[in-house]
């Protein structure tokens, strides 16, 4: 059989991949750091217009079942992972790492994410994840430490486990129903005519690979319990690279969750991950003492209240998206602060290290006060505020009422943690003075004061503005339902 | 015209945004400044339309629109939109609320309390300015809960940057308790515009055929929410610490109107909204509210400090203002409405006293204090006339809102309601009884040291509008209550 294949489709991938060979040639050619760091910056944009430009379009397509198929919330999926790509990029621009294999692997990953986002079968969705991660795996141990080593090892090892769970789901489900295809697996799509209908003794073959296929995917987004990886590996990682592993590859996790909870039925797993998810990862987060290993806690309570919509099935995916939204720009902003704070190669530290530094550093205090009040719910991060306002609302309105208030309750346990961290900021470090602090004062580099401006423009905006994330993921749900 | 009502939301934010760009002194200033300009707008939006300061009869449903209204459609998914309006019921918590948000900053020109620089703490106060006049103003229960929660972090970095010497474990304990109550208020929300369809107050008042168990489950997380707020007792627990420890700006602002957000939101959404959950919860409501009274009078006559005993004082006024809400009656709620200004005049003034009592003799322990009638008469006269306005005398702003919350529970009938009244009336002496013994403590008896006996200017300026209010309040209260008679009845008669 002959496949026609649309390329227009496929321009954000060309764009993605092309940028990728274009930053190898750049290192050998040219092999100056601007170089490629601007060849790979101007490569993650072209693939944010090109998303805009190829919006909706669709190819590999057998009938009306595409394996390839973009609505827009692809596009805003591929605009954010590209976005995420160029500011990690700009927080990267002196981490001691060789920058042509740098920038490579970070546009691969990008890359990744724009399969993720057009995906329309389970394997393309598994292919995606991988490319996604694969690349993470020698970012994470970059800065050859046994701590950076033990990291990608841990991560590696997680992460290959989960595809390899997520992988015999989708087995399972295929030999239950005879597709792969994620329209076809909807039951409610009129599309399953084709393959053979679920029924009889196949019924629970097919659940238990939505459940596995859940699980595997869970591992992504650091949900509790498959969660132990994250905090290792963030606190291991590079900043920079940690950024992106708590932003962007938690994305990836939650549009491939998203693409199956809102197909299959899986029971009562996805409510149970959530509240073991924001609970435990709230509870755990109050005890530490590590910055990135605060973050990285927190980041893992936040997997959980972008779970929490997802148990209302295919209504909450838009809420879950939206939050992911919010959510991923005001974590970003708090890992730039952190990166701006520090010498360009160092580890998070202690979080009493901070001590004292927002009267030394005024602006990028302030912004890590935004980013963490947002993460809180709460105005001055009015972003993240409409984030929590959606989820409650979602879960309200489709009769989860008990999981918006476990919802409620862990607001108030993680502002526990979000405020001592930011109140360290300002205290007043006793006994010393000011030159004596561990963090001195160093002059912000341009790519990641421009880095913080935009993310943060982009965090007032969307806080001001909530309606233009409503409506962006609000037609990519109409589109792919 | 209506176009005022963002005008006067959006000038203490850009004041508060120069104010934290400038140096400190020209902030501080600047701060003032604007201020005083919204003072000034916040008077012109409490003006009443033409006619309506005698259109004290007439029920009929066109005097119910609000004096002025402004609705720009803001966020269509979450059914939220920028609708804010003033009528009686919240004009004079506006116009409170200008008026000590710029006695607040005038008093930080003269004096910066320690911690921090003096400008973020204006520029904070602006802050917590906005986001107490637009839950006043909001005419959208979700708009509302928006402007309610951005309060919370400028007030918790007011008392966390400038407070005492517990100032952490207080502000912690302030900002956890009053997030508790507003997540409930997020969920109470949520739950009546998913029910209703729309979050606009003025469709949703009475109820707008929501079902039985609705009103109830919502009424019950209003009133959690707004309990936490107020604070009804058993939910004080966190006032006390935090006035006890913020600095005196922060204390005034908070005691001021703050704590009026609560109240404000029990009579405009728990009871406008839900109605048929406020009959029901009602009585639960009235006898923790008296209890409130009765407790808070009697841990009065045991209390040591200063700043501790007012914060403590507040919690049994605050129970007057509840027991009003709790008969639903249009006297009761016009003497919660009355009750809540006379006691931000009041206890602004007393924690303004308060705190000039503590810089001059560095205690706030009564054991230390005593002869300030002797070291200086004029602050010791003024923190009579405040005290004893504060135990309400007749004639003076307590007054009205004690009393009339009594005569409401009386109105009411019934046994219940007969011996609530009786309870509250003796928690009334009782308050009587704490003011005079804390008088005798801080005026008379022996002076331990002589302090500096005279008032600066900028503290003249600052409390002078608080005694004149008081007096003002007391003598003339319908200049509260005028404009009110219309939204309560249609608030009340939701009921029957």
């Amino acid at each position: 059989m002959i496949q026609s294949i649309n390329h227009l489709a496929l321009l954000p991938l060309y764009a993605a991949a092309g940028t990728a060979v274009l930053v190898l040639l750049v290192d050998l050619t040219a092999g100056r750091r601007s170089a490629i760091f601007g060849t790979a910056a101007a490569g993650s944009l072209i693939t944010a217009v090109v998303a805009l430009y190829s919006s909706g379009e669709s190819t590999f397509c057998t009938g009306a079942l595409c394996s390839w198929s973009g609505g827009e919330a692809s596009t805003v999926i591929v605009i954010l992972f590209s976005l995420l790509t160029l500011g990690v990029l700009g927080l990267s621009t002196r981490t001691p790492a060789p920058p042509g294999e740098f920038c490579f692997l970070l546009v691969c990953s990008m890359a990744g994410g724009v399969v993720v986002a057009y995906a329309g079968d389970l394997v393309t969705l598994i292919v995606g994840l991988e490319t996604l991660t694969l690349p993470l795996y020698v970012l994470t141990g970059l800065r050859r430490t046994i701590a950076g080593a033990a990291s990608a090892v841990t991560f590696f090892l997680v992460s290959v486990v989960s595809t390899a769970i997520a992988l015999l789901g989708a087995g399972l489900i295929y030999a239950a129903t005879g597709a792969l295809h994620l329209a076809a697996l909807d039951p409610h799509s009129g599309l399953t005519s084709g393959s053979a209908p679920v029924a009889g003794p196949l019924l629970p073959l097919a659940a238990v690979g939505a459940a596995l296929l859940v699980i595997g995917f869970a591992f992504k987004i650091a949900a509790v319990p498959l969660h132990a990886w994250a905090p290792a590996t963030y606190d291991g990682a590079p900043l920079p690279v940690a950024a992106y592993l708590s932003t962007a590859s938690k994305l990836g996790g939650v549009v491939a969750l998203a693409a199956i909870v809102s197909r299959l039925d899986t029971g009562p797993l996805i409510p149970i991950l959530a509240v073991l998810t924001m609970t435990v990862g709230n509870l755990v987060a109050l005890r530490q003492t590590r910055m990135v290993r605060l973050l990285a806690w927190s980041s893992v309570a936040q997997a959980g209240y972008i779970l929490a919509p997802l148990s209302a099935g295919v209504h909450g995916v838009e809420a879950a998206l939206a939050y992911a939204t919010f959510f991923v720009v005001l974590e970003f902003i708090a890992f730039a602060v952190i990166v701006a704070l520090l010498p360009p190669d160092a580890h998070g530290g202690d979080i009493a290290s901070y001590r004292g530094a927002g009267r030394r550093s005024p602006w990028p205090a302030a912004l890590f006060v935004l980013a963490l009040s947002g993460l809180a719910g709460l105005p001055p991060g009015l972003a993240g505020l409409f984030a929590k306002v959606t989820i409650v609302d979602t879960l309200i309105d489709h009769g989860w009422g008990w999981l918006a208030g476990v919802v409620a309750v862990n607001a108030v346990i993680a502002l526990a943690y979000y405020v001592r961290t930011a109140a360290i900021l300002y205290a007043p470090a006793p006994g010393l003075a000011v030159a004596d602090l561990r963090l001195p004062k160093l002059p912000i580099r341009w790519p990641v004061a421009a880095t913080l401006i935009g993310a943060t423009a982009l965090a007032v905006v969307l806080g001001f503005f909530p309606q233009l994330v409503y409506d962006a993921v609000g037609m990519v749900t109409m589109s792919t339902l | 015209m209506n176009a005022l009502l963002i005008v006067v939301l959006m000038v203490p934010a850009l004041g508060a945004a120069i104010t934290a760009l400038l140096p400190d002194r020209a902030g501080r200033v600047a701060a003032t400044v604007t201020a005083a300009i919204t003072f000034m707008l916040t008077v012109v939006l409490a003006l009443p339309r033409t006619g309506a300061w005698f259109a004290y009869v007439g029920t009929d449903r066109e005097s119910l629109v609000p004096w002025r209204e402004v609705n720009v459609s803001w966020i269509p998914s979450l059914e939220v939109d920028f609708h804010l309006a003033v009528d009686g019921i919240s004009a004079p918590l506006v116009v409170l609320t200008g008026l000590l948000t710029l006695l607040c900053c005038a008093y930080t020109i003269g004096k910066v309390p320690e911690g921090g620089s003096g400008r973020t703490l204006a520029a904070l106060l602006l802050v917590l300015e906005v986001g107490i006049l637009g839950t006043f103003l909001a005419f959208d229960l979700v708009l509302f809960f928006l402007f309610f929660e951005v309060t919370l972090l400028p007030m918790y970095a007011v008392i966390a940057g400038w407070g005492g010497p517990d100032k952490r474990r207080a502000a912690r304990k302030f900002v956890l308790y009053t997030l508790f109550g507003s997540v409930l208020l997020l969920l109470g929300v949520f739950t009546v515009v998913t029910a209703a369809g729309t979050a606009d107050l003025s469709a949703l008042l009475g109820g707008l055929g929501l079902s039985r168990t609705t009103q109830y489950v919502a009424f019950t997380l209003f009133a959690l929410a707004f309990a936490v707020k107020a604070p009804l007792w058993p939910l004080h627990t966190w006032l006390p610490d935090a006035h006890t420890e913020a600095p005196t700006v922060g204390s005034v602002l908070l005691a001021g109107v703050l704590l009026k957000m609560g109240t404000y939101g029990l009579i405009r959404i728990g009871v406008g909204v839900t109605p048929s959950g406020a009959a029901w919860a009602a009585p639960v409501l009235a006898v923790l509210a008296v209890a409130a009274i009765v407790i808070g009078s009697l841990v009065c006559l045991r209390q040591t400090e200063l700043k501790r005993l007012i914060a403590y004082s507040s919690v049994g006024h605050m129970g007057f203002v509840l027991l009003g809400i709790a008969t639903l009656t249009i006297t009761g709620v016009q003497a919660a409405l009355i009750g809540n200004v006379a006691h931000g005049v009041i206890t602004g003034l007393l924690f303004f006293l308060a705190g000039a009592i503590k810089d001059r003799t560095h205690s706030g322990d009564l054991a230390d204090l005593g002869g300030l009638r002797e070291t200086s008469p004029r602050l010791a006269g003024l923190f009579g006339f405040a005290a004893i306005a504060s135990l309400g005398l007749p004639g003076l702003a307590g007054f009205w809102g004690e009393a009339f919350a009594v005569v409401a529970a009386v109105q009411r009938g019934g046994p219940l309601w007969i011996t609530l009244a009786a309870v509250a009336a003796v928690g009334g002496a009782l308050t009587a009884a704490y003011f005079l013994r804390l008088l005798r403590r801080v005026t008379h008896g022996a002076a331990p040291a002589p302090l500096s006996p005279g008032i600066a200017r900028g503290e003249w300026l600052a409390w002078a509008p608080l005694v004149l209010l008081a007096l003002l309040l007391g003598l003339v209260p319908s200049l509260v209550l005028v404009g009110t008679h219309d939204p309560i009845s249609a608030i009340t008669e939701a009921l029957r």
